[in-house]
């Protein structure tokens, strides 16, 4: 698809808006429909848009591997770190209250952690299940 | 949705039937709009629509294409599946009518939520402040699911580089 | 007539749940038989959240001048369960891949074959 210039040009202008979209979903899922599931998605299915215009390689220099498998980890460790830090500042696992200098603070410091380590998650899965599928076509034809 | 549904399940050709899947994803996220589940459909043309199609996509890319014919009609998976719906519309008759505000579903913790979350959370969407904060633990066991699915997926897909197939 | 009207939420339901169970037990192909756990778990998606619905209410985001609002606490447990389903979804293709590499085939009559002239032969 790298041949056609129509997609080429509707991906390289779309691509950025996709990403920037997905942030405002994360950031935007206290006041309106969103969070951290949907935005993680939105944010792998652009690059999984740009790996299918671009071409495979393309794709993997723009998110490699090796972050990819970083974030998938790091997500749940930021959910679960959240939750010690509820414990190391006074709380329960899991307390937000505790987190601030008010409760209601608190609660939106610990939800937007926590949204942080699961848009993280769901969107370093989305994107490696895409590139596991996608990869393992292509040794075969290589040698 | 139904015809979508009925092309599915006739389809040989299992191309056609993974963009009819994809779909189907997108007119059940409408319906999902229609009910005022603003959050779930936008997770589900997302998912459903999106990562779901391109998944069985990318599977059948590696799988090959079309289904065999069945040697004999299908009869009693067809008797049995109907069996099951009959059983389930006779189950279905005795749950609240549609839209019922006096359902149980609405009187017991559902309107402490709507009620207190903006006192105790200050967060005015209901369903994130219900998913991140009330129903926390909820939320942490689906990510280490996610987390566990993709680890899966890792183990049974990596290449090891001395003996690929 | 209420019995229809007032629950037509659970027939289409109840028919997308068994259109999803039919696919998924009388086709023998793998690929096949994922499509039909997929409907099916669409299907248990619209029942959860068709009772959440209130005629006239609206979404559950709090804002001035609503006063009804549907019911957040199915929302919740089906965004969930559509992440765990995809998660599902994804595992099963990696195994049918793997099975496709090893049996060649993905029909169930074609792999049952071959595992009976193994265990012969």
């Amino acid at each position: 698809m790298r041949n056609d210039i129509i997609l080429r040009v509707i991906a390289k202008i779309f691509v950025p808006f996709m990403l920037v979209f997905a942030l405002y979903v994360q950031f935007h899922g206290d006041f309106g429909p969103g969070g951290g599931f949907q935005a993680g998605v939105i944010a792998a299915a652009a690059i999984v848009f740009y790996a299918l215009i671009f071409g495979l390689d393309a794709g993997h220099r723009l998110a490699p591997e090796w972050i990819v498998e970083k974030m998938i980890a790091a997500g749940v460790l930021v959910y679960a770190g959240t939750g010690f830090a509820g414990i190391f500042l006074g709380g329960n696992y899991l307390d937000y209250f505790v987190l601030g200098a008010d409760p209601v603070s608190g609660q939106h410091r610990g939800i937007f952690w926590v949204e942080a380590g699961v848009a993280l998650t769901v969107s370093g899965v989305m994107l490696k299940l895409f590139y596991m599928f996608t990869g393992r076509g292509r040794e075969p034809e290589d040698a | 949705m139904a015809v979508t549904v009925f092309a599915m399940a006739l389809q040989r050709n299992l191309f056609s039937a993974v963009v009819l899947f994809g779909l189907y994803s997108f007119f059940m996220a409408t319906v999902l709009v229609a009910l005022d589940a603003v959050d779930v459909a936008m997770t589900e043309a997302a998912v459903g629509a999106g990562v779901s199609t391109v998944l069985l996509l990318g599977a059948l890319y590696l799988v090959g294409g079309t289904e065999a014919k069945p040697l004999h009609r299908p009869l009693i998976p067809l008797t049995l599946a109907i069996a099951v719906g009959v059983v389930l519309a006779y189950g279905m008759q005795g749950l609240p009518a549609f839209s019922d505000a006096q359902a149980p579903i609405h009187t017991h913790v559902a309107p402490r939520y709507l009620q207190e979350s903006m006192k105790e959370t200050g967060v005015p969407n209901v369903v994130t402040a219900v998913l991140a904060s009330y129903r926390g633990y909820d939320t942490l066991g689906e990510t280490v699911v996610v987390f566990t699915a993709g680890a899966g997926v890792i183990a049974l897909l990596r290449r090891r580089r001395k003996d690929a197939k | 007539m209420s019995a229809i009207a007032g629950h037509y939420s659970y027939w289409v339901t109840v028919f997308l749940m068994v259109a999803g169970l039919y696919i998924l037990i009388a086709r023998t192909n793998l690929l096949k038989k994922l499509i039909g756990l997929a409907i099916l778990q669409t299907s248990v998606y619209l029942l959860y959240i068709a009772p959440g619905k209130l005629i006239g209410g609206t979404a559950p985001i709090l804002a001035n001048g609503f006063t009804t609002y549907s019911n957040p606490l199915p929302h919740v447990l089906i965004l969930t369960a559509i992440v765990v389903g995809v998660a599902t979804l994804a595992l099963g293709l990696a195994l049918v891949v793997r099975i496709r590499e090893t049996y060649g085939s993905i029909e169930e009559d074609d792999i049952l074959a071959r595992d009976i002239a193994d265990a012969d032969g």
